[in-house]
């Protein structure tokens, strides 16, 4: 009998010591993260590059815009060059690996700020429309309408070979067009937001529209920008590259990986490394931060489900 | 339908009435379109001649609405570099650019519906893993640097394809595929999901409890419905597709629409590359509109949204 009593006290209180000592919310979502094999890879994959584009001037072994014609289209170590020029050397004899290097800077800039760029405009846009609703909505939903008809690659070219190529060009005129799925996805979670309970009360108590949408829906809301900013860098990266690659993008010297498979193209049939080496390394690059966003989509999924 | 249909077209026209006004508005981007014309030898004179000649002294409306109702009737002015009409050039090039799009959604569909069907089948199996693995690095796969290896590959190692023109059907295997993977991944993971979904419906049980075989219930009543978002997704690639042909083409050096908007692009053709913005626009516009009277008519939730 007395046995019978503890157990259904203990059996009560199990649930609630769960609770009290058990995982916290933000413990919880940790090791969701460092359990997805995918993002953890993406991420130490992007970090490495990243800490490469930084220290870039301290990693590289040569000047990435010296040119030796001496020592022109040298072959890697690992098909017979020496160490002196690891990846070999271009066609101007500039050392492959140190523009490589310099190459991350560009691509992760590119990336990060027109994602910068593109993520303000999108998320004013889409939080507006799904918070305001009416016509608000209807104009948003109308300028995404027009900017998804507008062929991309094509009016990027266009802009940058009238104003000119150069990185900031580039940045500004991905920013600029990149922002519809921004907009999308913030326009569908602001909407699911804005039904909570705790909108209705910050609005019964009299809070500002400013004050709501930023303490009450952006922290909410916040999980999904970052799976979008993630997949608009890749996104920019990748077409940053293309237009590198066509010519009408960063210009020469700048070593951009596009602009370097460009260059090598000519040289494919005799050096194909030349073309491999920058392309694999914008292929690592695009596929890790794709992988970081899908892990990041999937860890922070789970958490509302639950 | 025809209150949800009319809707629809108005907006449509609505958009391209925007687009239109945008890529016209291209040509003032750069200042002075006439000085631009000129070249940079050319004295005020010449400036002010070319000004009065190509009509850029008037207003920018009126300008626009010249424009406008030129290439509604087919007309969009005279290339600045081959001198000829910008329509009977791009009516020239349009075809390869069509064939190549058509071939490219052609291919996505056909290997991704098979393969998202597979992974809905068997969740979390081998083949499912397999197909994720391919939709993640599809979408991180450069295309301009993937034609390249398979030129080095398929056309000069081995040498069983032509690495570039587009006199016949093999010329066109090669751009077919880098066309098309890209559109692959987003298809893939809409089959598998839709495939999903249905998969655990009712009328999929009541299907298998009246012992329709595994083949009658996958492809008659499942994959049926799960295609309907299917299509409409293939629409809008398609028009994207179209649009990212100017990669492709400038790889295989495939006369097409794109190589035409690369050139002129460089050429500082800005007639062309209006008519050819606009044009591409269309097709994404029209293919976008079809879509959704298709979805409408397949599945009638879809007319009050």
């Amino acid at each position: 009998m007395a046995e019978s009593m503890t157990n259904t006290a203990t059996d009560k209180l199990d649930p609630l010591l769960e609770e009290i000592t058990g995982p916290t919310p933000g413990q919880l979502l940790w090791r969701r993260v460092f359990g997805h094999r995918g993002l953890m890879i993406g991420a130490v994959v992007v970090g490495i590059l990243t800490v490469i584009a930084i220290l870039a001037p301290l990693l590289a072994p040569h000047d990435p815009y010296a040119q030796s014609l001496l020592a022109r289209m040298k072959p890697p170590v690992f098909l017979g060059g020496t160490w002196e020029h690891p990846l070999g050397t271009d066609h101007l004899g500039r050392d492959y690996l140190s523009r490589l290097i310099y190459g991350a800077r560009v691509s992760l800039l590119i990336g990060v700020v027109a994602a910068a760029i593109s993520g303000l405009i999108g998320t004013a846009m889409g939080v507006a429309a799904g918070y305001f609703g009416g016509r608000v909505d209807a104009v948003v939903t109308f300028l995404i309408n027009v900017r998804l008809a507008m062929p991309v690659v094509l009016v990027a070219l266009a802009v940058v070979a009238i104003l000119g190529g150069s990185l900031t060009v580039v940045i500004c005129v991905l920013g600029l067009l990149l922002w519809d799925r921004f907009a999308v996805v913030m326009r569908a979670s602001t909407l699911q937001v804005r039904q909570r309970e705790y909108v209705a009360a910050a609005e019964a108590i009299g809070a500002s529209v400013p004050r709501i949408l930023l303490t009450e829906i952006m922290p909410n809301i916040a999980n999904n920008l970052i799976v979008v900013v993630t997949l608009e860098m890749a996104h920019a990266i990748l077409l940053e590259a293309a237009l590198s690659f066509l010519g009408l993008g960063v210009q020469p010297p700048t070593p951009s990986w596009g602009l370097m498979v460009s260059e090598g193209k000519n040289m494919m049939l005799f050096e194909p490394w030349l073309v491999l080496i920058p392309g694999a390394v914008l292929f690592a690059l695009v596929l890790a931060i794709n992988l970081m966003g899908d892990g990041l989509r999937d860890v922070t999924a789970s958490e509302n489900r639950s | 339908m025809l209150q949800f249909i009319l809707k629809r077209l108005g907006l449509a026209i609505l958009v391209a009435f925007t687009v239109s006004f945008i890529s016209f508005s291209l040509l003032f981007l750069s200042g002075d379109p006439a000085a631009a014309l000129a070249g940079e030898t050319a004295s005020g004179e010449d400036i002010e001649a070319i000004r009065r000649v190509y009509g850029f002294d008037r207003p920018m409306m009126v300008q626009y609405a010249d424009w406008l109702l030129s290439a509604l009737r087919g007309d969009f002015g005279e290339s600045y570099y081959f001198k000829l009409p910008v329509a009977g050039l791009i009516a020239d090039r349009l075809s390869v650019t069509m064939t190549l799009g058509v071939c490219g959604i052609s291919f996505a569909l056909l290997t991704a519906v098979p393969l998202g069907v597979a992974a809905a089948v068997r969740p979390n199996s081998l083949i499912d893993r397999f197909a994720l693995f391919m939709s993640v690095a599809g979408q991180a796969l450069p295309s301009f640097w993937f034609g390249l290896i398979l030129i080095v590959v398929f056309a000069i190692k081995l040498g069983w394809l032509p690495p570039s023109g587009a006199a016949t059907w093999r010329h066109f295997v090669m751009p077919t595929i880098v066309l098309g993977y890209y559109a692959m991944p987003a298809i893939m993971r809409l089959t598998r999901a839709g495939m999903l979904e249905v998969l655990s419906s009712d009328y999929i049980r009541t299907a298998r409890a009246k012992g329709a075989s595994e083949t009658r219930v996958m492809f008659k009543h499942a994959l049926r419905n799960a295609i309907i978002p299917v299509v409409s997704l293939a629409a809008v690639q398609m028009g994207f597709m179209l649009g990212g042909s100017i990669v492709v083409e400038s790889i295989f050096a495939l006369y097409g629409a794109g190589y035409l908007a690369w050139e002129s692009i460089g050429r500082n053709d800005l007639p062309t590359v209006q008519a050819l913005i606009l044009i591409f626009s269309m097709f994404y516009i029209v293919f976008t509109f079809l879509a959704d009277v298709l979805n409408a008519w397949l599945d009638p939730r879809m007319r009050s949204s």
